[in-house]
């Protein structure tokens, strides 16, 4: 038995975390109130720094010396870490980000549940970049998406979000962790120091990672647009390149990240498409739906972003409508509108008052839609 | 390696800095101190955060890493807890550092990290364009104080002493061997070390101040500097006009590394009846 939060920080350990920095928010703190516990019994490093946005710079140095690192925030702290969040998807930095979504916006709701981090997760920090976003429905599911979220950072060089929302973060369950789990490691240089390129265009757009002081490797990391030596440039032709190999890393690989769960899709009429705590409420409406003899069926994302924009269409290509429940006012839905270009409407239930979506809400917005 | 051109990528020289900056002159007496401390690059990082003063790590030839504004403390406070082992210098400014990265360098200095930081202090913003910092001098003009800077300074030195840094030390670059000797100490001192290397900046404070003569300002810099020990015997105006130079702090306290590795070795300590 344990909580969201708790199997956040076990399938982190399991896939390597030995370096985690973060400042305490609510919902999120239980996260590292249990690593300070177990990361220096285990001679990882704990940090609790004096701000988010420190805690955000601390990873980001410690991966650069070889670590696997997280953080974890809730919206607020979200919000700050933004600026070095971007700078890990400039410079290439693998670091994991839990961000256990509380109301906003502002301080809004430290301990109610909401889901309105979704475009903050996506679009948080400036200018055009990757994201990769992962968002589990149950506790067993955050501690498999935590040790995903590593394998994916490490294996792009790129910083991952784990999107919980309090609901998954608190509520206690069962969890048979699994018995062997898969751990990927970034790629190590492959080339020996003096031809060492930190950001060479690599076939599959990953450059391969030299660790700060490691067998000879030195190199440059800047925030600014470099070319493949690491130093800043003001070459078009560079930035350009450097911006679509970024883009290209993560969209070249988008079938293979995107995740979807579906349910009794094959001949539904109309289609949930729910993540995060809103997906339980949206499986039982489905299920009394068909029980009353509607064929619907759920989609349900477990990576937000990628966008799962060929699953959408395709469970919306001949579907009377989509229903959107969430706990926002529509962030996904507008998402969801585009992939379908008007194929089926699009239904958008918020709920933004801080009480989680019942099963008996989203039923009627699927009786209505039938 | 122990000539301070060993230590520079050549191949990225000439520099970006302008025509009578200082920040050159703090860079060579930066190479200097490290040369003759005995490390080879890989065992060096240099971080900085944005302005003239932080693309210095550009020019050096060890693992370097220029990050966001304010936050290089936060980055090295990742790099030196992830590589105890590597010597860990952050190099930053007067705005970087006391402005948006405020917070971070009085919790450095709490923590008391073994971090070396060479704060550039040129009373600007340089590489945005000369609006105020919060160590311009009351009274003089920036860009974003046209009419004259009329808030009081942070003396840097004396907040760097007051957060619980084991190190503390200022002088101009108008006594570049004095500096680097400084800096020496500063990367021999097992804990946060601040060095607050005065240089002008003919281009952005200068121009504003009647003062764009490069030669000029370093002249300003060393007559209107002072020893401390000197500075006490002067009368309460001049010695608020001076700018005090030496070391101000040299004191031992627990060093965060050090105190981390106990904690874990504790841990490890089997549990005995």
């Amino acid at each position: 038995m344990m909580t969201g939060n708790e199997a956040c920080a076990d399938g982190a350990l399991a896939a390597g975390l030995t370096f985690f920095a973060g400042y305490p928010i609510t919902p999120s703190s239980e996260i590292a109130e249990v690593l300070a516990e177990r990361l220096p019994r285990r001679g990882g490093v704990f940090l609790q720094m004096e701000d988010e946005i420190a805690a955000m710079g601390a990873i980001i140095g410690a991966s650069l010396a070889g670590r696997k690192t997280m953080t974890a925030t809730s919206g607020p702290g979200f919000s700050l870490k933004q600026e070095n969040i971007g700078f890990a998807c400039m410079a290439e930095i693998p670091c994991v980000v839990v961000n256990v979504q509380r109301g906003g916006p502002s301080t809004g709701l430290p301990t109610m549940p909401a889901q309105g981090d979704v475009m903050q997760a996506r679009w948080g920090t400036h200018g055009d970049h990757p994201a990769i976003v992962l968002a589990p429905n149950s506790v067993a599911e955050t501690y498999d998406l935590t040790v995903r979220a590593f394998n994916l950072s490490e294996a792009c060089r790129t910083p991952v979000i784990l999107l919980l929302d309090e609901i998954i973060a608190h509520v206690t369950e069962k969890v048979a962790l699994p018995p062997r789990i898969d751990v990927v490691t970034r790629a190590g240089p492959d080339a020996p120091p003096d031809r060492f390129l930190p950001y060479r265009h690599t076939p599959d757009g990953v450059p391969p990672m030299a660790a700060y002081g490691v067998d000879g490797y030195r190199f440059h990391v800047t925030g600014l647009a470099h070319d493949e030596t690491g130093f800043p440039t003001n070459d078009p032709r560079e930035i350009d390149a450097l911006n679509r190999r970024l883009a290209a890393k993560i969209d070249r690989r988008a079938a293979e990240i995107t995740d979807v769960v579906r349910e009794s899709l094959d001949d539904a009429e109309v289609v949930v498409f729910a993540y995060g705590c809103v997906s339980r409420a949206a499986r039982q409406a489905v299920r009394e739906a068909r029980a009353e003899g509607i064929a619907a069926g759920l989609l349900r994302p477990r990576t937000l972003w990628p966008f799962p924009e060929a699953a959408v269409r395709a469970a919306g290509a001949r579907a009377k409508a989509v229903v959107v429940p969430e706990m926002n006012l529509g962030q996904m839905a507008h998402e969801v509108e585009w992939a379908l270009r008007g194929a089926c409407p699009v239904v958008p239930f918020a709920r933004v008052d801080g009480l989680a979506i019942r099963p008996s809400q989203i039923l009627a917005e699927i009786r209505a839609a039938a | 390696m122990s000539g301070y051109d060993d230590w520079l990528r050549l191949d990225k020289l000439p520099h970006i800095w302008c025509p009578g900056c200082g920040d050159g002159i703090v860079l060579k007496a930066i190479l200097r101190a490290v040369g003759r401390m005995g490390w080879t690059p890989g065992q060096v990082c240099m971080v900085s955060g944005i302005g003239c003063s932080s693309r210095t790590p550009g020019y050096v030839d060890v693992n370097t890493l220029h990050t966001t504004h304010g936050r290089a403390l936060t980055f090295a406070t990742g790099v030196k807890m992830a590589r105890p082992d590597l010597q860990v210098i952050v190099v930053t400014g007067d705005g970087d550092a006391t402005a948006i990265g405020g917070n971070h360098f009085i919790h450095a200095a709490r923590r008391n990290i073994d971090l070396t930081v060479i704060l550039y202090n040129n009373w600007i913003y340089g590489m945005t364009g000369g609006q105020a910092s919060p160590a311009t001098p009351a009274g003089r003009r920036a860009s974003t104080a046209p009419f004259g800077m009329i808030e009081p300074s942070f003396d840097i030195a004396a907040l760097a002493a007051a957060a619980g840094a084991t190190f503390v030390a200022r002088e101009t670059v108008a006594k570049p061997f004095v500096l680097d000797k400084l800096i020496e100490r500063a990367l021999r001192k097992k804990g946060f070390s601040l060095v607050e290397a005065m240089t002008p900046c003919p281009t952005a404070f200068g121009r504003r101040n009647h003062q764009a003569d490069a030669v000029e300002m370093v002249e300003y810099l060393r007559i209107h500097s002072t020893s401390k020990e000197r500075a006490a015997t002067l009368p309460e105006e001049e010695r608020r006009e001076a700018i005090t130079t030496g070391v101000f702090v040299d004191i031992d306290r627990p060093e965060f590394c050090g105190e981390y590795a106990k904690l874990v070795e504790r841990l490890r300590e089997p549990v005995t009846a």
